[in-house]
């Protein structure tokens, strides 16, 4: 697989050294042209990161990042409004007709307030916090106090795996407030002494990461497996991509790619 | 070119531009309408204005709760803006020296236009800290939502009820003054009564402008799809319900015929506190 | 009653001054605060940089195709209606009246309505993607009635000796319109415009899901951009944090692009005090 890859790489690399000699005759060869994105603002960081690297490789390649949500980039990818929709959970039935390429994983960290005794709960009280069926601190080995749910907008891809894997068939309660992003509800939750959300393991920084199951949550635990809330980042295309957003897909999983999002405190594909 | 076919020409043109704006006004209702109705039809008009349940999952949507919570940030809000306003605007009117109402008046129509997210930003970073550690509660609440908006609508309704009070002829003042009522009576007496149609239609223009307020009462607000049980709670209004979710929900999907839904109850309410203000200038005149 | 009217006035006025006072610090404290707040965050690199690496080149940019598509939209527009209602319209018909009224019933409509609207009309029904050209067309909507006004009162304040004047002359209709009225109703037009780009600044709710939200530099009217204001919206509660910076640091940011705002708005405002004060006077005294 790896090998391939390379090999892939390489081919694209040695096709852009010959290309600008010729700039008429070999258009079909160069890669030039846009590639529109548009999706998950979870994935968004890392999707601009490529692009920039992407694009410094292959100076005529312009790539374009909307903003929208899982929802919208599944949407405008199937109706071919963009060539690349992105989401940070799986694709839903209705929207099975896209191929999907996973390019990162994440995880999903349930956070509280540094100052809360609270180190760990289980998927099931998570659940019932969350249900708001548990309002109290006291009733899960806390301070007594009451319990304030933060929570993701409609449309959110981690509001979607957190759903799927934790709440299952649960509604969250409409008492939480909704945010529309990881970095608000990281400064509510850092602040409110009563409060839990949930958010991407690199939104943890000035709160408390609960341990789940038992298990802590940390990139390692996330890498090996053993946290239970990880979810894969994917991009999504309406059939089989053409040049130059195949290339792009392929830089994106690449060696080089991956290390971008190593660096962007992303979990890797591989392992 | 003739001037006269020219003369012809541009008489068609500027035609053709002021029916522009009924054009425009017609496509607005007729666009939210078109997706707002199939909103109401696929949830039922009665579960849809009364249901408080909003989900995604099941795909039930329902705006009894933003209902609510929009008519209650409205309340509040002009429960603390009206008085405070009337009061500038009489100050402004008749008591003020001239050298201070050179510079109070244009400092409000200054604050006319500034951005919303302005007011919403002063608003998620100190006003929500500050009932969150003095109040209690989270911070983001319906008491946030309504300072945020009371400070938001002082300008129009100040500026517009100073107008109003400016309109009332001079002699009723003077007659009354004449008969030997102090400064006060005056106004009290003769000048807010003759005004009061203005004032009120002015206080009724500011409601809707609450009501339609979206940016700084999404940020302030809390956003909880729950009716608050006190104003430190946090609550939803219908504006803040699409500013939420309008960026995620596809085009054509329930969920975005759900957000034009909430489009018509808000243009309801507009129309209905347009009405209202319209007769009272009505009424004035 | 046995207060006296005397003291009862004391009390109402000292009551009145105390009001306006709160108000005036209330209002005072807010800006002073951003601007407190914001200026440590404005820098060279952050209000030029390239908006991929936390910058604002972007919205900057944004912000001025935004603001003049919507200006090339509106002001012909708006004028031309402003030039029918005053110059054009039958004296004794209804028409005239009911533009009018379909002009207040556009300016009562609450801003995210023009977004939904735009939504729907612009973006899904003509242009097919979220674009800076639907984003303009929105807000051209929304500004119609302010430019409509501006320019209305700047037209009917042209004596009507100079028209008569000109009529008396042979001139037809449009040539009075085009060499007399709309010069010397040219400050209160350009009035009109500075209040539209006011509002195309400021607006934010019309451009949610209109304008795009590409955090790229745009290069046509067809590429998606965000707004000064949608950006600061973006950054206070929407922006994912990355390479070390905090939600924290990210609101500072949101303060620095509140500052450029109020200090846009600020200058926006004194240009059209003096137009709308001194220059005015100046061109109608020198035709």
């Amino acid at each position: 697989m790896k090998v391939k890859r390379l090999l892939i790489t390489l081919i694209i690399l040695g096709s852009l050294l010959v290309a600008p000699t010729d700039s008429t005759m070999a258009a079909g060869d160069e890669l030039s042209g846009t590639i529109k994105e548009d999706g998950s603002t979870s994935v968004l960081p890392l999707a601009e990161a490529f692009a920039l690297r992407f694009m410094k490789l292959h100076p005529r390649v312009r790539v374009i990042y909307g903003g929208g949500g899982s929802g919208t980039g599944a949407k405008d990818c199937a109706k071919g409004q963009v060539d690349i929709g992105a989401t940070s959970r799986e694709l839903k039935i209705s929207e099975a007709d896209l191929i999907s390429y996973p390019i990162a994983r994440d995880g999903v960290a349930i956070i509280v307030h540094k100052d809360n005794p609270v180190d760990e709960l289980s998927l099931g009280e998570v659940a019932r916090v969350y249900a708001g069926e548990i309002t109290n601190w006291e009733e899960v080995g806390g301070k007594s106090g009451k319990i304030r749910l933060y929570s993701r907008e409609e449309g959110s891809g981690t509001r979607d795996v957190f759903e799927s894997k934790v709440m299952k068939e649960k509604d969250i309660s409409g008492r939480a407030y909704f945010k529309k992003s990881n970095g608000e509800i990281q400064t509510a939750v850092a602040r409110d002494p009563g409060s839990i959300g949930y958010v991407s393991l690199g939104y943890i920084e000035g709160t408390k990461a609960l341990s789940i199951e038992g298990v802590k949550c940390t990139v390692e635990s996330c890498k090996k497996g053993d946290y239970p809330l990880v979810r894969r980042l994917y991009f999504h295309t309406k059939g089989t991509p053409d040049e130059p957003v195949k290339a792009f897909i392929d830089f994106c999983r690449s060696e080089e790619g991956q290390k971008i999002v190593e660096q962007l405190d992303y979990i890797p594909l591989t392992l | 070119m003739p001037r006269y076919l020219v003369d012809k020409i541009s008489r068609k043109a500027v035609l053709l531009c002021a029916l522009a704006s009924f054009f425009i006004l017609v496509l607005i209702v007729v666009f939210i309408f078109r997706d707002g109705m199939a909103g109401f039809i696929e949830n039922g008009i009665g579960a849809f204005l009364f249901g408080t349940d909003w989900s995604l999952k099941r795909g039930e949507y329902g705006v009894g709760v933003m209902i609510l919570g929009s008519i209650s940030v409205t309340l509040g809000t002009i429960i603390i803006a009206a008085p405070l306003s009337i009061t500038c605007a009489i100050f402004l009117a008749e008591i003020a020296p001239p050298e201070v109402r050179e510079v109070v008046r244009p400092a409000i129509d200054l604050l006319v236009g500034i951005p919303s997210v302005v007011y919403g930003l002063m608003g998620m970073v100190w006003l929500v800290p500050l009932i969150r550690d003095h109040f209690g509660g989270g911070g983001y609440s319906l008491l946030a939502a309504i300072v945020v908006l009371t400070i938001m609508v002082l300008p129009t309704i100040i500026s517009l009820s100073e107008d109003s009070l400016r309109s009332v002829p001079r002699h009723y003042k003077e007659s009354a003054l004449a008969l030997g009522a102090t400064d006060w009576q005056a106004i009290w007496r003769v000048l807010l009564p003759a005004a009061r149609p203005g004032i009120v239609s002015a206080i009724i223009l500011g409601m809707g402008r609450v009501i339609g307020e979206s940016m700084a009462c999404y940020m302030v607000i809390g956003n909880a799809f729950a009716f608050p049980s006190s104003v430190l709670d946090p609550s939803r209004t219908l504006t803040s319900n699409i500013v939420g979710q309008v960026e995620e929900a596809a085009y054509g999907s329930s969920h975005m015929h759900a957000l034009f839904a909430c489009g018509i109850v808000l243009l309801v309410f507009i129309f209905i506190f347009n009405s209202v203000s319209f007769t009272m200038g009505r009424r004035e005149g | 009653m046995n207060i006296s009217p005397r003291v009862t006035q004391r009390i109402a006025f000292g009551v009145m001054w105390g009001a306006v006072a709160i108000v005036l610090l209330l209002l005072l404290f807010i800006i002073g605060y951003i601007l407190w707040r914001g200026f440590s965050s404005l820098s060279f690199d952050f209000v030029f940089g390239p908006t991929t690496e936390g910058g604002l080149r972007a919205p900057l940019v944004g912000t001025v195709y935004i603001v003049a598509l919507t200006l090339l939209i509106v002001v012909p527009l708006g004028v031309g209606t402003a030039v029918w209602l005053s110059e054009y319209a039958p004296i004794k018909g209804r028409f005239a009246p009911f533009i009018r009224y379909t002009l207040d019933g556009l300016a009562g409509i609450p801003s995210i309505i023009f977004g939904l609207f735009g939504a729907a009309f612009f973006v899904y029904m003509m242009i097919g993607e979220q674009c800076i050209l639907a984003g303009a067309l929105t807000l051209a909507c929304l500004s119609l009635p302010f430019m409509v006004g501006a320019a209305e009162e700047a037209i009917r304040s042209v004596p009507k000796s100079q028209k008569e004047a000109a009529l008396a002359l042979g001139a037809t209709r449009w040539q009075v319109t085009w060499r007399v009225v709309l010069p010397a109703a040219l400050p209160g037009i350009i009035t009109g415009a500075i209040l539209c780009t006011g509002t195309a600044i400021a607006e934010t709710a019309p451009l949610l899901a209109t304008s795009g939200f590409s955090a790229f530099t745009p290069h046509s009217p067809l590429d998606g951009c965000r707004t000064l204001a949608l950006h600061l919206f973006y950054l206070a509660t929407e922006a994912p944090c990355t390479g070390g910076v905090t939600h924290e640091d990210l609101v500072d940011k949101a303060m620095g692009v509140g500052v450029i705002l109020i200090l846009v708005i600020v200058i926006l405002n004194l240009l059209m005090r003096f137009l709308s004060g001194r220059y005015i006077a100046r061109m109608r005294g020198g035709k």
